[in-house]
């Protein structure tokens, strides 16, 4: 178990529970926290009040590979391992098709999001809606190992999430439209996005939310292999959330109960460094998220999220740990987002030059890089998926153009399963036995 | 024994276990006849359902089925000792491990998770045996961690599962406000209907014994504005097992309020299968001239007070509301209809209770029918205090009960 994870990316082991000084050895690898990642860059004032992020992020850039070059743990990061690979076919990380899948479901998120943007501003949603563009190797690199029955539970940035998950473009778009047509019938909006089919299970709107749900979902796959005795039950969950979700207290509340109980989920951090205008790095003691999966028990990686090969190596490890019952897994994926926190973001607290950095690592491009210098796919052929998208998008728009909107009649329709609930009336029926209760008129 | 009384003001009496609710002696187990008065009594359980001669009566009850005056019997024979009665006698909290014990035979989906339920039994003894006998991870002893652990049994329950998860004290809940708002109230809707939630939460709330302020709260007022879940309060053994059983086989997300001082009440239940129904409330004893509602503990109060107010000449019809949301307004407003005078004694705060929103309720819809203002008897705006004397008068008594029937009568 701990072989597989060492030679692809930054990790960490859960400690054994009677170590004592073998225990202090292995902190001196992994140096001490606080201010760690500006010591090592030689030209980082550490002055003990964090103060303008955007000085401290220009000298020590890229404060992780500095400590990784200087380090001399066995652990290394995997863009090391994968530059020393000889290249020929026989050791490329992907097969052509499942390249073509990858470049397809990041292409698809991107555009998506470009066009909610568009969408926006020309009037068409409204509300708080997170775009995802950036990020696109997290979701495609963890989701497209997944089977259907697998759950996904996300935040309130879950548009690309539900896509790659399988939720069809128009579903989504129709959902941010507010029409009846949307994957919630226009009643969750950007921020829910649920799929019973696809079994994502949100979308939610406050941080840490979904953790303790995906931590259920994830009970439900064990109680179904462990009560119920069904032989097939081995559904992993994943749960996406941000760098300022881990400094939430359900985060640590479902680490713990995750790894208590061998649950088969794997926390995935996207960790992008910016909590809408907090830096992860004012917010959080101990920056470096991963260390924080032993000290529950589990182990803690991290890995380039900007780069969907590497996400993909670890993922396979993470999900088939879980799949085989060894239980959970945090990965904290480095991860950027090109656009503000949400359309509302004036995004002007960020360094153009922290912005620049990430965007010369794009994830889209990195993969096309790869399957170029790989051989793998021509022109073309990407060329072509980019136009299938674009269609796609543009069909998606269409559809949730023409969609209806709801009629007064859907309002009260769902806010109970058995909609008894709404309670007996003074002429002693059940309210919802009422023929205005479906029009929506029936008082409540 | 179920509850007895006479259509014609008789009292109504109640047996409890060694654990008195209250200093008063609140309960006797002596009937009297009024002279001049026919000696009909109807031993009639607390959903106003007749005896079981009659066969079960799973929650099926209406108004106009109660029979006042169909078998008569001798005072004594219904003080008969309860060998020779239909049914078993038992505690409350053994009524709701009964009630869930059957749910979790019933369907294997059903499960437990809280705080110490399963090893040690629950810390009122509601669990007690379930996790030998159905193994931990169906009764599932949690860590200290309200709001992900009520977050995980909401998402087990959007994958299948049907989870039960109990508060060691309803005040711990606060700390899982979050999920019970946000995910368990509103998922069914956000969701667009795909995923429900057949939750139940449950958990012994109220004024204790001298438990402090923090142990002695009441979050049903908190707790009603979320849309999307359902409330009920059980005071009965009958009505606990009945409910609890309601409430786990509900596909609605459903609260269960249970007290503190009431888990150790003891009845006699049929031993035939029956559910409550959720959204019903209670008949405890008709009457003419005034409308008492209440709730939990408090209806014991009021049963105690209408001893009281019986022998001064009153008679008051005390309705036990059960579901605190949604209000049974058939069963308040057929009562409102007759009687023109409304009081109700809740034990929340008097600063958004669930008496302030009855009283808005009826006011709204019943307005024509009232012959004085309604009025609400609630406990004190004040964190419960430590000292006994002044946690007695923070709750309603039945002395106040009396004088606010008085004064609504005149």
């Amino acid at each position: 178990m701990a072989s597989a994870f060492s030679a692809t990316a930054k990790f960490a082991q859960p400690l054994p529970l009677n170590t004592t000084s073998s225990a202090r050895s292995q902190d001196k690898l992994s140096p001490p926290a606080l201010f760690d990642p500006f010591r090592t860059s030689s030209s980082a004032a550490t002055s003990p009040f964090l103060g303008s992020t955007r000085q401290l992020l220009c000298k020590s850039n890229r404060p992780l590979s500095h400590r990784r070059s200087s380090s001399s743990s066995a652990v290394v990061a995997v863009s090391d391992v994968k530059q020393k690979k000889p290249k020929s076919s026989s050791n490329l990380l992907i097969t052509k098709e499942e390249g073509l899948e990858l470049y397809e479901d990041m292409v698809l998120g991107r555009s998506f999001e470009d066009m909610c943007a568009q969408m926006y501003y020309r009037g068409k949603m409204f509300g708080f809606v997170h775009l995802y563009n950036g990020q696109e190797a997290v979701s495609t690199g963890f989701i497209k190992l997944l089977t259907k029955e697998d759950s996904v539970v996300s935040t309130y940035r879950d548009h690309v999430h539900a896509l790659s998950k399988g939720v069809p473009a128009r579903a989504v778009m129709s959902e941010l439209f507010g029409k009846t047509t949307g994957c919630c019938r226009g009643q969750g909006g950007s921020m829910h996005m649920f799929s019973k089919e696809h079994n994502v299970l949100g979308g939610f709107a406050f941080i840490g939310e979904g953790i303790p749900v995906a931590t259920g979902a994830a009970f439900t796959s064990k109680y179904k292999r462990e009560v119920l005795k069904e032989p097939n039950s081995d559904h992993v969950t994943l749960a996406f959330f941000g760098d300022g979700t881990c400094n939430n207290g359900q985060f640590f509340e479902c680490l713990n109960m995750a790894a208590l109980w061998k649950l088969p989920i794997v926390f995935v951090v996207e960790n992008n460094l910016w909590a809408i205008g907090m830096s992860h790095l004012r917010a959080t003691s101990d920056p470096q998220i991963y260390k924080k999966g032993p000290a529950f028990g589990m182990p803690g990686v991290h890995v380039d999220g900007m780069d969907v090969l590497k996400v993909r190596e670890v993922a396979k490890e993470a999900i088939g740990r879980a799949r085989r019952g060894e239980g959970p897994t945090l990965v904290e994926c480095e991860t950027y987002r090109f656009r503000g926190h949400s359309l509302a973001d004036p995004d002007e607290l960020r360094d153009p030059a922290e912005k620049a950095h990430y965007a010369a690592r794009d994830p889209i491009s990195q993969l096309k890089t790869y399957m170029f210098e790989n051989n793998l796919v021509n022109e073309s052929e990407l060329k072509a998926i980019d136009k299938k998208i674009d269609e796609l998008v543009e069909e998606a728009v269409e559809f949730a153009d023409e969609s209806p909107v709801p009629d007064r009649s859907q309002l009260l329709e769902n806010v109970f399963a058995d909609p008894k609930g709404f309670g007996i009336g003074p002429d002693g029926r059940y309210r919802c036995e009422d023929p205005k209760f479906t029009q929506g008129t029936a008082q409540v | 024994m179920a509850t007895v009384f006479q259509g014609l003001g008789a009292t109504a009496a109640i047996t409890a276990a060694a654990n008195p609710l209250d200093s008063n002696k609140l309960l006797l187990s002596s009937r009297r006849s009024f002279p001049g008065k026919k000696t009909s009594l109807v031993v009639v359980r607390c959903d106003g359902s007749l005896n079981l001669n009659t066969g079960s009566s799973a929650g099926a009850r209406r108004l106009d089925q109660l029979v006042t005056n169909a078998v008569a019997t001798k005072a004594d024979a219904a003080a008969a000792s309860s060998a020779s009665k239909p049914g078993h006698e038992l505690l409350l909290f053994e009524a709701l491990r009964e009630g869930l014990e059957e749910e979790m035979d019933r369907d294997n989906r059903v499960c437990v998770m809280g705080e110490d339920v399963g090893h040690y039994g629950g810390s009122y003894k509601v669990t007690r045996g379930l996790a030998d006998k159905f193994g931990d991870l169906r009764v599932l002893d949690t860590p200290i961690a309200e709001n992900a652990f009520t977050g995980m049994g909401i998402g087990a329950a959007m994958t299948g599962l049907r989870p039960i998860v109990e508060g060691m004290n309803m005040g711990f809940l606060l700390l899982a406000f979050n999920q019970i708002s946000n995910n368990c109230g509103m998922l069914h809707y956000t969701s667009g209907g795909q995923f429900t939630i057949p939750i139940v939460i449950r958990g012994p709330g109220g004024v204790g014994r001298q438990l402090g302020a923090e142990h002695s709260q009441r979050l049903e007022s908190y707790f009603q504005s979320i849309p999307g879940i359902q409330m009920v309060a059980c005071s009965t053994p009958y009505n606990a097992k009945g409910l609890m059983k309601a409430a786990i086989r509900s596909e609605n997300p459903v609260i269960l309020f249970e007290h503190v001082l009431l888990y150790n009440l003891k009845e006699r239940i049929p031993d035939e299968e029956y559910i409550c129904n959720l959204e019903e409330a209670e008949m405890v004893r008709p009457g003419e001239h005034i409308t008492i509602l209440t709730y939990s503990r408090m209806r014991y109060h009021v049963m105690q007070a209408a001893k009281t107010l019986v022998n001064k000449g009153y008679d008051p019809e005390v309705i036990d509301i059960r579901s605190l949301k949604p209000f049974d307004l058939h069963t308040i407003g057929n009562s409102v209809k007759k009687t023109h005078r409304v009081l109700i004694v809740e034990e929340c705060m008097r600063t958004g209770g669930i008496g302030a929103s009855l009283t808005a309720a009826i006011n709204e819809n019943f307005i024509d029918y009232l012959d004085a203002p309604i009025m609400c008897l609630s406990s004190q705006d004040v964190p419960t205090p430590y000292a006994g004397t002044l946690e007695e008068f923070t709750i309603v008594q039945p002395a106040q009960i009396v004088t606010a029937v008085e004064q609504l009568c005149q």
